[in-house]
């Protein structure tokens, strides 16, 4: 039990995130959460204003219940299965963090400056998380898969084109993380 | 019933990210400051097994709960697709720190402000939708 509520090292996360794939692959589908976006969209009437939406997205119920599934786990190991909330990092991540601007670093899974409920009340706040989501939303579609579908998938079956989009991933994350970050965060 | 098999999986997937700390926004910008080996050793080892199991269905001529034979289709090849759209992604996910998996099981932790992501991330999915025909593919 003890080990279960520490944080899981990668040797036990990556053979885990294999295992998820492995069973939906078993299962007779492809593991790509964001694919569920599209049908979101679908689900949400976007047929009438682009063809792209026009789908069988009853195909992809499963996917939907995956997710769903997914936000269980989150509830489950936040309440549960976890003693401490706090992420331990590397020192030279928190004096950049703290060069940043950033208060009370690792204290919890995410920066409260980004994250905290009280951003939802500014402006600056819905910008930030409105515009990186609209980034992940079209970058993904624009590759055809994130992540998962593309840097664990893609990878495993040796696609090229998965690596293609895994390296611009990494450009795109580098560019921001070093370039643009220090000043829009 | 047929669908209850994939909300066990998306609960293992939910949970193991979480414990993992694969979900915070802090782990990815330590990836990409190459001042962490975690995220890299969790998507490697999780490639590398991925590629053995991979290799081992399709030698086997694997057979699916539903008796067909597990098909495994590859993406069309283009570079500019992949790499503009990875790129997009790529400054989105380092921005808030999580991808369309991490999002969902961040809104099951309790984090209420991943809503405005989630939003924003329904809307690029829509702006693609209406703009695909326009893009190099």
């Amino acid at each position: 039990m003890e080990l279960i509520l520490k944080p899981w090292p990668w040797y036990v996360a990556g053979p885990g995130i294999a295992l998820v794939m492995g069973l939906l692959v078993y299962f007779g589908k492809s593991f790509g959460v964001s694919s569920n976006l599209r049908t979101m969209c679908s689900l949400a009437g976007a047929g009438k204003y682009a063809e792209f939406f026009k789908f069988d997205w009853k195909s992809q119920i499963w996917n939907l219940i995956f997710v769903a599934g997914a936000m269980i786990g989150g509830y489950i190991a936040h309440n549960y299965l976890t003693e401490s909330h706090q992420i331990n990092l590397n020192p030279n991540t928190v004096n950049s963090l703290k060069e940043l601007g950033f208060t009370n670093i690792g204290a919890a899974y995410m920066p409260q400056g980004i994250f905290g409920v009280d951003v939802l009340f500014t402006v600056k706040g819905w910008l930030y998380l409105l515009s990186g989501g609209i980034l992940v939303g079209f970058g993904t579609r624009y590759a055809g898969g994130c992540t998962s579908g593309h840097a664990i998938s893609g990878l495993s079956n040796l696609q090229v084109p998965s690596l293609i989009a895994v390296v611009g991933f990494f450009i795109g994350g580098l560019v921001m993380t070093h370039l643009l970050l220090p000043f829009i965060v | 019933m047929k669908y209850f098999k994939f909300l066990l999986v998306g609960v293992l997937f939910g949970i193991v990210l979480s414990k993992a700390e694969i979900i915070s926004w802090y782990r990815i910008y330590e990836m990409f400051r190459f001042e962490s080996f975690h995220m890299y050793g969790v998507i490697g080892s999780a490639v590398l097994i991925g590629i053995v199991m991979v290799q081992i269905m399709k030698r086997m001529e694997f057979k699916g709960t539903h008796g067909e034979q597990v098909q495994f289709v590859p993406k069309s090849f283009s570079v500019p697709r992949y790499l503009f759209g990875g790129i997009i992604f790529g400054l989105g996910w380092a921005m808030v720190g999580a991808c369309p998996g991490p999002v969902f099981i961040l809104l099951g932790k309790g984090v209420i402000s991943i809503l405005v992501v989630i939003l924003g991330a329904l809307l690029g999915t829509f702006l693609y939708g209406l703009v695909k025909n326009k893009l190099v593919h």
